[in-house]
């Protein structure tokens, strides 16, 4: 615990809220971020599934596009739709590098006038390098580090929200709209990344914390650590940047072939394509896939996954414990011929072989407000 | 009743010729949710300061170290069931394994109460 570690972590604005409410307190992509309140992982993550939880996503970054042509020139970096997302819509797609590999995952959102992104906290200061590198002088790319951004997850979020701002109850998934929250203008898109229906929402940083302590005043609101987003992310099925996905992993690969659209996969035309499509049509070596470990011990990443024979077929990229499902439960990349639903592989953990099998995913069924 | 503690965070407590062990207060706090547990085998032989049993929170697994050196007499079968005594009740329903004490000197160099106490408020 040096001083010179503690001086380099940066602070959200909602810092000191959450050592107010007890948070432990641990380094996460540069900054101090909440991992757990008092109650701890297990009551956070299954408060968000039955009620709603209020979580700091401020060390994400946000950014703007502006320019005319903002959307087709995007398109040359990601293998999304940009294009044709209509006003008010979002769309989940992927920066990709030249091999095909993937440089972040983010939301891309169609405010009208320009585009709106969310990228990783690890990765912010490098997509925005990677945006103005390929993009300027013909759209301006704009870091903008004076928003936070609070995300409430839960089937009683919209109920929660709505009392601040009944416009957003109806709001369908993957939408957003301009609302007034505790008297400050807010972004508000029905997006999350738990599974539950919810809502994420950008604002002013000095208006950042009013916001969640009203949201914290709702009965069904409390707050939630990175600890709890982490385990309702990998029930959900949703991938880590820098875990399950990252420079050396492709979109196909990854099992995110939803995130390219009939248009893109035909006529390609962003960084990687040739390596993208190519495995469209031929099929990957390996894929990610979901693991479903037999008895009760967590297999984490990094596990070795061996086939039948006991030849190494590939590793875990996220295990854990699963509070909802009340197991173990992981994804990982396996060879291509061991990913079929119901393989039967074993994760050396500690040296042991112990039985897994491949099973869909997500973990727990996603369920999004669609209207 | 000789209660002693690791700078890892055992406690070890001795009841006649037999050793009891497990994970402090501290320690279950630290971890946070435990959600399994791998005890060593009956008749395992330990040494003092050496892996003997895994404690994995959801977040991690953390290895459990021997206090002392000696042989597993007991271990305690509920975890499996229920990991979740190591939270509740760290120091009674939680505990871990039984152990013979093979080298009583060994517990002379390890903390009581008092110095474990004032150990764990240093820790800041």
């Amino acid at each position: 615990m040096s001083d010179r570690t503690q001086a380099t972590l940066q602070k959200t604005p909602l810092h000191a809220l959450h050592v107010a409410l007890g948070a432990r307190m641990v380094p996460f992509a540069g900054y101090e971020m909440p991992v757990q309140y008092p109650t701890g992982i297990v009551a956070e993550h299954l408060h968000t599934r039955s009620q709603a939880g209020l979580f700091d996503v401020s060390h994400m970054g946000q950014a703007r596009l502006d320019g005319a042509s903002s959307a087709q020139a995007l398109e040359r970096l990601v293998p999304g739709d940009i294009q044709t997302l209509k006003p008010d819509r979002m769309r989940y797609t992927l920066l990709t590098n030249a091999s095909g590999g993937i440089l972040d995952d983010l939301m891309v959102t169609n405010l009208g006038d320009h585009l709106h992104l969310v990228v990783n906290a690890a990765c912010k200061a490098a997509d925005v390098e990677h945006l103005k590198r390929a993009l300027e002088p013909g759209v301006a790319v704009t870091a903008l580090p004076e928003l936070a951004l609070l995300a409430l997850q839960g089937p009683a979020a919209a109920a929660a929200l709505g009392r601040l701002a009944p416009e957003v109850e109806d709001m369908p998934f993957m939408t957003a709209a301009m609302h007034n929250l505790a008297d400050t203008p807010c972004l508000i898109s029905r997006s999350g990344y738990t599974g539950e229906d919810g809502f994420e929402i950008s604002l002013p940083a000095e208006a950042a914390e009013r916001l969640a302590r009203r949201l914290l005043a709702e009965p069904e609101v409390k707050p939630i650590g990175l600890g709890a987003r982490d385990t309702l992310r990998l029930e959900a099925g949703l991938c880590l940047y820098g875990h399950d996905i990252d420079g050396s992993t492709t979109p196909v690969e990854a099992d995110l072939g939803f995130a390219l659209s009939r248009r893109r996969r035909q006529g390609g035309g962003f960084l990687g394509d040739s390596v993208i499509l190519r495995q469209l049509r031929e099929g990957a070596v390996r894929k990610r896939v979901g693991l479903q470990p037999e008895g009760r011990a967590p297999a984490r990443e990094g596990t070795e996954i061996r086939d039948g024979s006991g030849a190494a077929i590939g590793r875990i990229t996220s295990g854990g414990f699963g509070p909802s499902v009340d197991r173990p439960i992981a994804m990982g990349y396996v060879a291509s011929s061991h990913a079929a639903i119901g393989t039967s592989v074993s994760l050396m953990v500690r040296g042991t072989p112990r039985p897994a099998r491949v099973v869909p995913l997500p973990f727990v069924a996603h369920r999004y407000y669609r209207g | 009743m000789t209660l002693k503690y690791t700078k890892d965070h055992e406690w070890v407590r001795i009841e006649g010729a037999t050793a009891v062990v497990g994970i402090s207060d501290y320690a279950q706090t630290q971890l946070g949710d435990v959600v399994y547990v791998e005890v060593p085998e009956v008749g395992r032989k330990l040494e003092q300061g050496k892996e003997a049993a895994v404690v994995e929170s959801v977040k991690a697994a953390s290895e459990v170290y021997a206090p002392i050196s000696g042989e597993v007499t007991a271990v305690n079968a509920e975890l499996a069931g229920e990991p979740g005594r190591v939270n509740a009740d760290p120091m009674g329903e939680g505990w871990f394994f039984k152990m013979t004490i093979g080298k009583p000197k060994e517990l002379e160099a390890l903390m009581d109460e008092a110095q474990y106490k004032a150990y764990v408020e240093g820790l800041g």
